[in-house]
């Protein structure tokens, strides 16, 4: 007896679609031959820097692709290849800002971070003072207070909003939906206003951080509301179908099941909604009162907070003073940072079933 | 044999259950909570319209249609702080606003709309998802931020770049200036707030050429469309709306913003069309720079300012709802 042999040869993956290796080279000497042009030109004629360099070699780059899809493929081909290289660019274009906003905040704050910085206040100091002296601890407290007091406020009336929108879908859905739209666009610093002509004039007459956290709680509203709906669209309508096939009613339905099955979305739009405001400055300059000592009473006396230092502190114009204004920016985007992964991380996170 | 049994005389028959479609009382309490929450957005928009409208009335009535054609703003005091007289016009603020905020959009759109179609069509996998997340951190970027960057770094840019079209393309109208001033132009502010629109402008343009259906551009690809042509005979069309409504949405935007254009902006009371030239203004930065030593009636022109802030705002979200909504049957 002997086994009939088989031929075990498999055939070796191939993407056929990819580009090949000679294929990318082009791409690249298309790259290459652009730069090295730009560069050249602007090196013989009497233009220099940056600027008409990169602008040439993007004029380069597109005629460059052009010609050579056209001599290739013919002139469909070129104009294909040249689009897609404008593309590309535009798409730098729209990173660079990016890129030169992250680069000064860290190389220009960190020269201001210190340990004092987060155990001190300014109480004592002003911004013109030596930057090892004084810190942001006020404004740090501050900003947390009045953060906190903003979400407690807006988190139920965004969910409740987001529910509203999804489950209930009553007979006002499309008026609250687009008037959460335009909720989103009302500019922060007539959300300050509000809070000054509807409360701070007629009722408290001083200006807090509870008028603060007030004010950022209606910018924190859509944010909320927006991505809560989102998250709730997701949950599978079996979900709720079963939740009342059991004998549910709508609110135990909601409650027990759609609810904790959005959680980790829930969540996410809690931590973007804190992101939306914790940078928000316009309001808090018009409401907060802005003080320098460590405060942690929200209905009494000026309270600071992270905006508010930055603001003050770019204004005295001293180096000292810049240097601090950029050290708060760089908290100020770390916190962003942290906030943002937190938030991707967790929406990347599937939805619980 | 009889299938039915003749009910015995034992235990009591249940009462047949009420079938019925009315929510039990617990349902109604939910629904009422709910709703009363949906409705906290109007109620909130509401009273913000109200409360301006009621602490700014006194100048409205007062300056009437001056309000919005004038463009002094100014307190005349005596020497012992009572006010002489009073002057409030808006619209050198006004022109400001539009003017920068065009600049803005007119920058950011054909940006945006580039790096959607790229994020959409052409990027894959895992630049895709980087630039996806970097698009999207730009967004969360607070507006602090594009301020001093925008005074610190961009500034000093701007400015030769201002010297340069000036010197060459002065000749046209918009960019011809009486003095050769190029600091803190509204052409400087466009751009601060260029950069900040373009994320949201991006994000909404992208999530619509996301929308694109599938077999649209797959009966391209098998007409033999290059990728530019599926591109312009497909995705284009179909996502005309969100474009539109991304751009709106960042006007809108871009008319609001506060301190990064009080930052970068020369605030100067006097209607300025020329776009290179150091003299601008902005409805919010107005309020922004007068609020610190406003006296009670200044407070209420800016109450009135704002309310105008407000209701422009409003009025660009509305049309750019509507033009998304209207566009969007007709691509489907």
């Amino acid at each position: 007896m002997s086994e009939t042999k088989v031929s075990r040869s498999v055939p070796k993956p191939s993407k056929p679609w990819q580009p090949s290796a000679a294929e990318r080279a082009q791409s690249l000497s298309v790259g290459v031959l652009a730069a090295l042009a730009s560069v050249g030109l602007v090196a013989l004629t009497p233009m220099k820097g940056v600027l008409p360099t990169v602008i040439f070699f993007g004029i380069f780059a597109v005629l460059i692709g052009f010609v050579k899809g056209t001599f290739t493929r013919g002139s469909t081909t070129g104009k294909n290849n040249a689009i897609g290289i404008l593309l590309g660019l535009g798409t730098c274009v729209a990173l660079i800002p990016i890129a030169s906003i992250l680069q000064t905040t860290v190389s220009r704050g960190y020269k201001g971070i210190h340990t004092g910085l987060f155990t001190e206040d300014m109480s004592m100091n002003t911004a013109i003072d030596p930057i090892t002296e004084g810190g942001l601890l006020h404004a740090l407290l501050g900003s947390l207070i009045m953060v906190s007091i903003a979400l407690v406020i807006a988190m139920p009336l965004g969910i409740l909003t987001a529910i509203y929108l999804t489950e209930i879908k009553g007979r006002f859905s499309r008026p609250v939906r687009f008037l959460v739209q335009a909720m989103s666009g009302v500019p922060s610093i007539v959300a300050g206003l509000f809070i000054m002509s509807a409360i701070i004039y007629p009722i408290t007459k001083s200006f807090n951080g509870l008028m603060g956290a007030l004010a950022l709680s209606i910018l924190m509203i859509p944010t909320i509301a927006r991505t809560a709906e989102e998250v709730l669209l997701l949950i599978p309508n079996d979900l709720r179908e079963a939740g009342v096939a059991l004998g549910g009613t709508q609110w135990r339905t909601v409650a027990m099941v759609v609810v904790p099955a959005a959680r980790s979305g829930l969540i996410t739009a809690m931590i973007l909604g804190i992101a939306r405001v914790i940078g928000e400055t316009a309001p808090i300059l018009l409401v907060s009162g802005g003080g320098d000592a460590i405060n942690v009473n929200p209905v009494e006396g000026p309270m600071g907070s992270l905006p508010f230092y930055i603001w003050k502190s770019f204004f005295f114009g001293t180096e000292e003073a810049t240097t601090r204004g950029w050290a708060g920016l760089l908290v100020l985007l770390v916190f962003v940072l942290i906030l943002f992964t937190l938030a991707r991380t967790l929406s990347r996170r599937k939805v619980r079933r | 044999m009889a299938i039915t049994e003749k009910p015995s005389a034992g235990p009591a028959i249940p009462t047949r259950r009420v079938i019925t479609t009315e929510p039990r009382l617990s349902d109604k309490v939910f629904r009422g909570i709910v709703t009363a929450g949906g409705l906290s957005s109007l109620i909130i928009l509401g009273l913000i319209a109200i409360f301006l409208a009621y602490q700014g009335y006194e100048i409205l009535v007062k300056e009437g249609t001056s309000f919005f054609t004038s463009s002094t703003w100014e307190v005349i005091t005596d020497d012992v702080g009572e006010v002489q007289s009073y002057d409030f016009g808006l619209a050198a603020m006004l022109v400001g606003t539009v003017l920068c905020a065009l600049i803005a959009v007119i920058v950011a759109v054909p940006v945006a709309v580039a790096s959607a179609l790229f994020m959409t069509f052409y990027a894959q996998g895992k630049i895709k998802a980087f630039l996806i997340a970097v698009v999207d951190l730009m967004a969360a970027f607070p507006s602090i931020l594009f301020g001093f960057w925008g005074f610190f770094i961009l500034m000093p840019k701007v400015e030769y770049w201002s010297l340069l079209i000036n010197k060459y393309l002065g000749w046209i109208p918009l960019f011809s200036v009486d003095a050769k001033i190029f600091t803190r132009s509204p052409f400087l502010a466009g751009l601060v707030l260029a950069v900040m629109i373009i994320p949201i402008t991006t994000a909404v343009a992208r999530e619509v050429f996301d929308q694109t259906p599938l077999d649209r551009i797959q009966a391209a690809y098998a007409l033999g469309a290059t990728k530019w042509a599926m591109i312009r005979a497909v995705a284009l069309p179909y996502g005309r709306g969100g474009v539109v409504g991304g751009a709106m949405l960042g006007l809108g935007r871009a008319m609001g913003e506060t301190v990064a254009v009080y930052t970068v902006l020369n605030i100067v009371y006097q209607i300025n069309w020329h776009v290179l030239f150091g003299a601008g203004g902005n409805v919010a930065s107005l309020i922004l720079l007068k609020f610190g030593e406003a006296k009670p009636l200044e407070i209420k022109g800016l109450m009135a300012a704002g309310l105008a802030l407000f209701l422009l705002t409003l009025l660009v979200n509305l049309l750019a709802d509507f033009i998304v909504a209207r566009t969007g049957k007709k691509g489907r």
